[in-house]
């Protein structure tokens, strides 16, 4: 696993980490059952507080991305976990609503918004 | 679980100065930064954690134990580190070990060795010829070497240029890696503890300002800027400290008092900020 907090960045500590571990796991880079380093380790590396490591990790417990084994430490969880599909269905809900947004303000009909996300669903390279 | 720290209802008056009810805790396993301008009360509450001065009323427990009752048996897990060297100016590095070691039951010796020889304390130089930063790691030594549970951390930082100060922050880092630990230091410059710093607590002339992690101070209020002319007096009241300047205006505000209109600008505020317009408020009541 690799951090790296950018000081000038608008977004919290704790939220840069999440981002980051997010990615990875969406990635490959963090693997099924890959244990992350600890809250204390963490926070020692990064030079940064517990509490901002710690709620890092527990927001992403609860997202489903990592679960803690108390007395061992947090493990990776797998694509195949059923909280981290609701995670991704929820991604994708917001990101069709910001859609749907658009689509208003550009006064396209209902039927114009479906035709261009048949089209983008044909056109290869989305994976 | 017992608090390694617990402050309750804290109360010291001097003539022309009171420490007013001050209230905190400090958890096993963390940081906490006691924070606040000069002559908030920083120090006086560190003396009446060591039982150094009698507080008026409250109760201090340190470990579970009230720290005068029990005030022996807690010093022998706490160590200090103050910002200035309480060692004679003529000893050397074996003289303080001398001196010290004998007062505390887990004095290890091979354990302050090591750390002499990690800070590169040089043995055959005189304390008074050290600089600060070799005076604070002569004193965190001492700390360390008697398997501290608590560590609390007078102005650890004031002298100490960037170098030594990043080297602080890693050593207290470790010492509180196994969670077991816990650091209390207090400090006006903030830049060391924005990051590393679990808990604040925040005193300011006197009186508590406020206490808990620092997330939830730093969440908690806002920096507004906008023209001198959209400074009404209903934002006025809102804000706890500004400036205001011919071209504009800066202060600090709850983030949930404010309502956002389109040409005020809202910021994240840092601990400084925080510190800095609250001490401001203080001043003009």
């Amino acid at each position: 696993m690799h951090i790296i907090i950018a000081n000038g960045s608008d977004s919290p500590i704790y939220q840069q980490i999440k981002e980051q571990v997010k990615e990875q796991i969406l990635s490959g880079d963090l693997l099924e059952g890959e244990m992350l380093p600890s809250l204390r380790q963490l926070a020692r590396d990064l030079k940064i507080s517990v509490l901002t490591t710690t709620r890092a990790y527990n927001e992403l417990e609860e997202e489903g991305f990592i679960v803690s084994q108390p007395g061992k430490g947090f493990y990776v969880l797998g694509s195949s976990s059923e909280l981290f599909k609701e995670q991704l269905i929820r991604t994708v809900e917001s990101s069709l609503i910001d859609a749907i947004k658009a689509a208003k303000h550009a006064s396209l009909s209902e039927e114009e918004l479906k035709q261009i996300l048949d089209l983008l669903l044909e056109v290869d390279g989305y994976d | 679980m017992t608090d390694i720290l617990n402050v309750r209802g804290v109360t010291k008056s001097f003539p022309g100065f009171i420490l007013d009810n001050i209230s905190f805790y400090l958890p096993k396993g963390y940081i906490m930064g006691l924070v606040g301008p000069n002559g908030a009360g920083k120090t006086t509450t560190i003396q009446l954690i060591l039982n150094i001065l009698r507080a008026d009323s409250g109760k201090i427990e340190l470990f579970g134990l009230d720290n005068k009752e029990y005030e022996v048996r807690i010093k022998q897990d706490i160590g200090v580190v103050f910002d200035t060297s309480f060692f004679a100016d003529g000893w050397k590095v074996k003289d303080v070990e001398k001196a010290l070691s004998p007062f505390y039951d887990n004095w290890n010796k091979k354990h302050f060795a090591d750390l002499i020889d990690r800070f590169e304390l040089p043995r055959n130089k005189k304390i008074e010829k050290f600089s600060r930063g070799m005076q604070m790691k002569l004193m965190l030594s001492c700390a360390l070497a008697h398997d501290a549970k608590l560590l609390i951390l007078d102005e650890p930082t004031s002298g100490l240029d960037a170098v030594a100060r990043d080297q602080l922050s890693e050593i207290l880092q470790d010492y509180i890696k196994d969670g077991e630990r816990s650091v209390l230091f207090s400090t006006h410059i903030t830049s060391d503890l924005q990051r590393i710093a679990d808990y604040i607590t925040f005193i300011n002339r006197g009186k508590l300002f406020y206490t808990g992690s620092l997330d939830g101070l730093v969440e908690k209020y806002s920096l507004i800027k906008g023209k001198p002319t959209e400074l009404d007096d209903c934002l006025k009241d809102q804000m706890l400290g500004f400036r205001v300047t011919n071209v504009g205006f800066e202060g600090l505000a709850e983030t949930s008092t404010i309502t956002k209109t389109q040409s005020l600008i809202l910021e994240p505020a840092s601990l400084d900020d925080i510190i800095l317009f609250a001490s401001k408020k203080g001043a003009n009541q």
